[in-house]
């Protein structure tokens, strides 16, 4: 395979901790065959599970069409946040402009469905043709009396990574805004967006230990609870490259500081809940944590073991969105006899892909922002039997007659925590060891 | 229910939208050439998602590049990416020819490709390659528009005149994989020699590969496109294709152009225009034009078919009859599905369509004689649901963006067309000639049993 030139910095191969970096952060190459979406993306999939607002999305039809329900987030409550709202601009209003089209949607949506909050998602042409959407925001406002908050997420402005942030910049906006007292040990959660029901989980576990959620940042989010999310002692970072924002803001702003944790595996769930209880300095909360690990592992253990026994050995390629989530997988594979020989993200930091580095074996491909064409060459080259990622990478370990796990928004599984892991071990059982490879060129041999 | 058509919402704003957009449509188009790789000249954004939201259907690999504007192509013009683009889509997939689609971005700050193509191509090294452009902004018609907008501009392209050649051209709409294939089997069975364009029957439903292919083998040959300028005839299935575009344009003066009107016009190739083969009727058409253009008889197979179908409509009607069903997707698609459904003896009370053809409410009140129909043109699924809370259904036909209401409705349905999002098998769902419509009676007659037997308090074991 020829790798294209400029792509060559954004892989590497691990080679003991000091190796060359890896390059990331960077705009996609064009022709490239990218994985990743745009900043549109990022600050829709972000934003998506606040359940009580109305989302509004001012362009033409194809951006709302393509993220109508798009995540497996599910709602305790309300679900105005799984209709898909646009201005469906046309061209008379890309000549005329869209502001009228945008001003009788808001008005007209907000009277219909009576959300909490409006969030307006601008995308590639609305710049473009001049429409002043902050403007007609604060009209909209001022009228409805709810917040309407412009979501300035032009495709082309950046990447998927900047969606993140102009995200985090409309959610800020309503963090602060109300004053209702909380009890002592309280914490949010960021960065967890209730895929399969994880949060309700992860919300169980804390409860057990005494901790309370003010606002679950965005799983099953509601708008009230996200302006008092202020109140809160700490916040517990999940997903870092999409929340770091927000929770820098709210360090910088209230003086909350923030935890970096991830809920997959049983190593990075328990810290999880250990890290918690440390910073509240609260014996109790620690004996508590200490219990319900105990109690979740006791059971969790022997189910684990018949699986380990029969994956070990087997080699998986992973290929996510975020590096932080990379990390947990290569962790969590561990822990079922699976060895990391690829791994990549859409989004990953410096700062992910060295932790990567410092916990991958010799051999591993590390890559950034990669396409098809690299993973379909990398697989092959390493010869792995599971491939953990998403809708697009699905078809490539398909063809290739790879074993997949699904690992991304829609997924109906819940992979986090205790019992997540042990659903995990299930679906890469269940992929690799099915009957059908052996149709395939790979189980032939 | 009084008589009632509405073509425009009385929302302003698209609630959950029953179209896509129309990039999507010519990239699906584009991946029914041989060696062809499509490419969307836009942000990065959109080849992403439209790669998702095929994929989730087809369950295949669908590499779609993209030229990923910047803010300085934004200002400056996109044709530096689109050229950056071009280079590394060509050493990596090497691929023959390139289907470029443009967005509303690169069509707003008013990019124009061809002449960024003209200036690629005197680059040596790049005569090698064909590039084609549709031009498919996303706020000018849906991805039916889009699917029609690239087919034309292939014929535009490709097609040439010299000898003749006997060749009968299929002009296809937006239609499964199977039904691709359905077609083909149809042509050799009549030993009539063709060309089928698009022709993503193998590269949007491949079988398992021993090794990965970058672009998938399969798909309308250049040499065939070529050929379609001395064709014998040409069938163009759908009536409204890409003419829906108009709607929503600031001049209406704009020359709309289906690929059949350039093989008739600039070409004079013999043209039949009829609807998407689905149902007794509409079948009828499409094997009477074959019959036309080659002076032969229908096979002996292929009338079995037709008697076969006959037989299983005269068992299954009276489960079926005055049911009423709401029907939805894009404009030929619902046209040909309204015809078949009430041909059976099926009432298609909600009858909608994202598109916005004016000759859409027009042709169905052909199909239906009737004027008591809710006909959405321009219409979304909320829109779809209040009626059909009001209407009171028994029966929901259409793509699986629809689920919602029928699980609102506790009615069944039945997935057809594209895209079914939570289902395997879209891909190879059969609608077309006298066997798919069979298959499609049978289905939509077992989903009203089913639903019956469901809520029987006994569980019967005959009908």
């Amino acid at each position: 395979m020829a790798l294209l030139e400029e792509r060559k910095k954004q892989i590497a191969t691990v080679v003991g901790a000091n190796q060359l970096e890896l390059d990331c952060g960077k705009k996609s190459l064009a022709g490239s065959v990218s994985q990743r979406a745009c900043v549109f993306c990022g600050s829709r999939v972000v934003l998506y599970p606040v359940t009580d607002a109305l989302h509004l999305i001012h362009g033409p039809v194809g951006c709302a069409a393509y993220t109508w329900d798009i995540r497996g987030s599910l709602s305790s409550g309300p679900e105005i946040n799984r209709l898909s709202f646009t201005t469906d601009l046309r061209e008379k209003d890309v000549v005329f402009g869209g502001e009228p089209k945008l001003y009788s949607a808001l008005c007209e949506l907000i009277d219909a469905y009576k959300p909490e909050a409006a969030f307006v998602y601008s995308t590639c042409i609305v710049g473009v043709i001049g429409d002043d959407v902050d403007a007609i925001c604060r009209r909209v406002s001022a009228e409805k009396g709810i917040d309407v908050l412009p979501v300035m997420s032009e495709g082309f402005n950046g990447t998927k990574k900047d969606g993140y942030k102009v995200a985090c910049e409309a959610l800020a906006k309503l963090v602060g805004t109300t004053d209702v007292a909380v009890p002592e040990f309280s914490i949010n959660i960021l960065g967890d967006f209730n895929l399969a029901g994880e949060l309700w989980m992860l919300k169980d576990y804390y409860e057990k230990m005494g901790v309370n959620l003010v606002a679950t940042i965005t799983g099953d989010a509601r708008i009230h609870q996200i302006r008092n999310a202020h109140k809160a002692k700490l916040n517990v970072v999940q997903c870092s490259g999409s929340m770091i924002h927000l929770a820098k803001h709210m360090k910088e702003v209230y003086g909350i500081p923030f935890i970096k944790v991830s809920y997959f595996g049983i190593e990075d769930m328990s810290d999880a809940l250990y890290e918690v209880a440390s910073f509240f300095k609260a014996p109790e909360l620690m004996q508590k944590a200490q219990d319900l690990v105990r109690e979740e592992l006791k059971d969790l253990l022997p189910a684990l073991a018949p699986y380990k026994k029969i994956l070990q050995g087997k080699k998986a390629a992973i290929y996510v969105g975020g590096a932080f989530k990379a990390i947990s997988l290569v962790k969590a594979l561990r822990l079922i006899g699976i060895s990391t020989v690829v791994v990549g993200s859409q989004t990953g930091n410096k700062e992910d892909y060295d932790l990567l580095k410092q916990l991958c074996d010799d051999g591993t491909i590390m890559v950034d922002d990669s396409n098809p064409v690299e993973l379909s060459e990398f697989v092959k080259e390493k010869s792995a039997d599971l491939f953990i990622g998403g809708v697009k990478e699905r078809p490539i370990a398909h063809k290739l007659g790879l074993g997949f796990c699904d690992h991304n928004h829609e997924r109906k599984e819940a992979l986090a925590g205790y019992l997540g892991m042990l659903n995990f071990a299930k679906e890469v059982h269940a992929t690799v060891m099915s009957p059908v490879w052996k149709f395939t060129k790979k189980g032939r041999k | 229910m009084d008589a009632k058509v509405i073509n425009k919402t009385p929302f302003v704003s698209t609630r959950n939208a029953c179209k896509m957009c129309a990039p999507l449509g010519s990239s699906l188009a584009f991946k029914g050439v041989e060696g062809c790789t499509p490419l969307i000249h836009g942000s990065q954004g959109c080849s992403t998602y439209v790669r998702r939201y095929l994929i989730s259907h087809f369950k295949e690999p669908v590499d779609i590049a993209s030229s990923n504007f910047t803010q300085e192509a934004t200002i400056f013009g996109g044709g530096t990416n689109l050229k950056l683009a071009l280079d590394n889509v060509k050493s990596q997939y090497k691929p023959k020819i390139i289907g470029i689609s443009t967005t509303c971005l690169s069509e707003t700050i008013g990019d124009d490709v061809s002449s960024i193509l003209m200036d690629y191509r005197e680059i040596p090294g790049n005569e090698n390659t064909a590039y084609v452009h549709a031009q498919t902004p996303s706020y000018q018609g849906s991805h039916a528009d889009g699917f029609h907008e690239a087919i034309a501009a292939l014929v535009k392209q490709f097609a040439r005149r010299g000898e003749a050649n006997g060749k009968t051209v299929l002009l296809g709409g937006l239609m499964s994989p199977a039904d691709l294939r359905y077609l083909k089997e149809v042509m050799q069975a009549m030993q009539m020699p063709f060309v089928l364009l698009p022709d993503y029957s193998e590269t949007m439903d491949n079988p398992h590969w021993d090794e990965y292919k970058l672009i998938p083998e399969g798909g309308t040959t250049m040499e065939e496109m070529e050929e379609m300028g001395n064709a014998r005839a040409f069938i163009q299935f759908g009536e409204v294709l890409n003419k829906g575009r108009l709607a929503g344009r600031v001049s209406g003066s704009h020359h709309v152009v289906s690929a059949g009107d350039i093989l008739q016009k600039e070409f004079s190739v013999t043209g039949y225009h009829i609807p998407f083969p689905i149902g007794i009727d509409n079948s009828d058409l499409f094997f009477d034009a074959l019959k036309n253009i080659s002076g032969k008889e229908l096979p002996a197979e292929i009338a079995k078919e037709r008697g076969r179908l006959i037989d299983a409509y005269v068992d299954g009607h009276k489960y079926i009859f005055g049911k009423k069903a709401m029907v939805y997707g894009e404009e030929d698609f619902v046209i040909a599905l309204t015809g078949f459904l009430t041909e059976i003896g099926i009432d298609p009370v909600i009858i909608a369509t994202g598109g916005e053809s004016k000759l859409f409410e027009q042709r169905i009140r052909e199909k239906t004689g009737t004027e008591n129909s809710i006909v959405l043109s321009g219409g979304d699924f909320e829109q779809m649901a209040e009626y059909a809370r009001q209407i009171g259904l028994d029966l929901i036909v259409g793509h699986s963006k629809g689920y919602y209401i029928a699980r609102e409705l506790g009615i069944p349905m039945v997935r057809v067309g594209f895209p079914v999002h939570d289902r395997e098998g879209g891909q190879r769902l059969l609608h077309l000639g006298y066997r798919g419509s069979n298959q499609l009676f049978d289905t939509i007659v077992n989903a009203v049993i089913q639903q019956k037997q469901d809520n029987s308090p006994v569980g019967y074991k005959y009908m």
